[in-house]
């Protein structure tokens, strides 16, 4: 049956005995990505932290190139490199965190959060693992004009079909800066 | 390309994401913690985006939006956390609990007494039966002289 079942797949030219060049490169730093992760949640010492979490989320940035999502690889090295990994340092100095060693970094229930972490990504993979395991994207050629990531076709269906949450988005950044200016005021009247 | 890399590799990276928010003391960190949770959600939007071939690209616009909400998300939070430091003097989320409730009094502990037992236990006070009226008294003075 198994044999059956990769002849099958293997006459639709794709297997899981022989994967692509891009599966590999795409595993390979997936698994950048998760130890970065884990030590962004681990590491006792808070810059490296943000440190490890630019490795993260430039890994992330990889695996969107990888997807043929380019504009939102750019995006994502623009904004959550270029500026929220900057405000999540400006955070760390403001709130006046230790240079080296902090010992006190995590919390005491950190064992139950282990434990429902580790319980939440056994049922999450052992579903997805079950639920895609016989499906397979076609990742459009690499020159192909149409690629279904570009700046141009996200930008014709940004601006044709998705306006108004668009517009609305921007009325929520307008409102998020003004509320972080309220809220980080320094003097306010009735102390 | 398999489908089964990008939506392990998103599940994983929540579940990483959901550890930091539980286990991380200070403030910021748990900020990191959430953005790690919301890559992984924009992960799996790409992905499917890519899979189902929408005409409509939604997984890619809403990868967008959440990026956008993401980078207003953690502003704002930050400004917070940047607050309660400056009226509380620490960052530390368990040290916070000026809101938390009071244990009642005459009451046997129920769950809310139970629930706040081992953090008391944890933030380095003996665990002695005296110390949550002790802390109760004098969050109600501090109150007070608000």
């Amino acid at each position: 049956m198994t044999a059956a079942l990769a002849a099958s797949l293997s006459s639709q030219g794709h297997s899981f005995l022989s994967p692509t060049g891009v599966e590999i490169v795409f595993v390979l730093v997936g698994l950048a990505v998760l130890g970065a992760a884990v030590l962004t949640v681990s590491t006792s010492q808070l810059v490296h932290a943000a440190l490890w979490l630019v490795v993260a989320l430039g890994g992330l940035a990889i695996e969107y190139l990888l997807l043929t999502a380019e504009f939102i690889a750019w995006v994502q090295v623009l904004i959550y490199l270029g500026s929220v990994v900057v405000l999540v340092l400006f955070g760390l100095m403001l709130t006046r965190a230790p240079i080296g060693r902090s010992p006190d970094a995590d919390s005491g229930n950190r064992w139950v959060a282990l434990g429902l972490a580790v319980v939440a990504a056994g049922t999450l993979v052992t579903l997805v693992v079950d639920a895609f395991r016989c499906t397979w994207m076609d990742l459009p050629a690499s020159g192909s004009t149409s690629v279904n990531g570009s700046t141009q076709a996200n930008g014709e269906v940004l601006f044709r079909y998705w306006v108004l949450p668009f517009e609305a988005l921007s009325v929520l950044l307008l409102a998020a800066l003004v509320g972080a200016i309220v809220l980080s005021r320094r003097h306010r009247e009735e102390g | 390309m398999h489908l089964a890399y990008p939506a392990v590799l998103a599940a994983l990276l929540f579940c990483v994401g959901l550890y930091g928010v539980l286990a991380r003391r200070n403030a910021v960190l748990m900020l990191m913690s959430v953005e790690l949770m919301l890559n992984a959600v924009n992960l799996n939007l790409v992905a499917f985006d890519v899979w189902l071939r929408d005409t409509l690209h939604a997984g890619q616009a809403l990868t967008l939006f959440t990026i956008t909400i993401a980078a207003a998300e953690i502003g704002l939070g930050l400004a917070i956390v940047l607050m309660v430091f400056r009226t509380q003097g620490t960052a530390d989320i368990d040290r916070l609990r000026e809101l938390s409730e009071p244990p009642a009094d005459g009451l046997p502990p129920g769950p809310t007494g139970a629930e706040a037992g081992p953090d008391d236990s944890d933030t380095a006070s003996p665990a002695s039966p005296a110390s949550p009226a002790s802390l109760t008294g004098s969050a109600q003075g501090k109150a007070g002289a608000v």
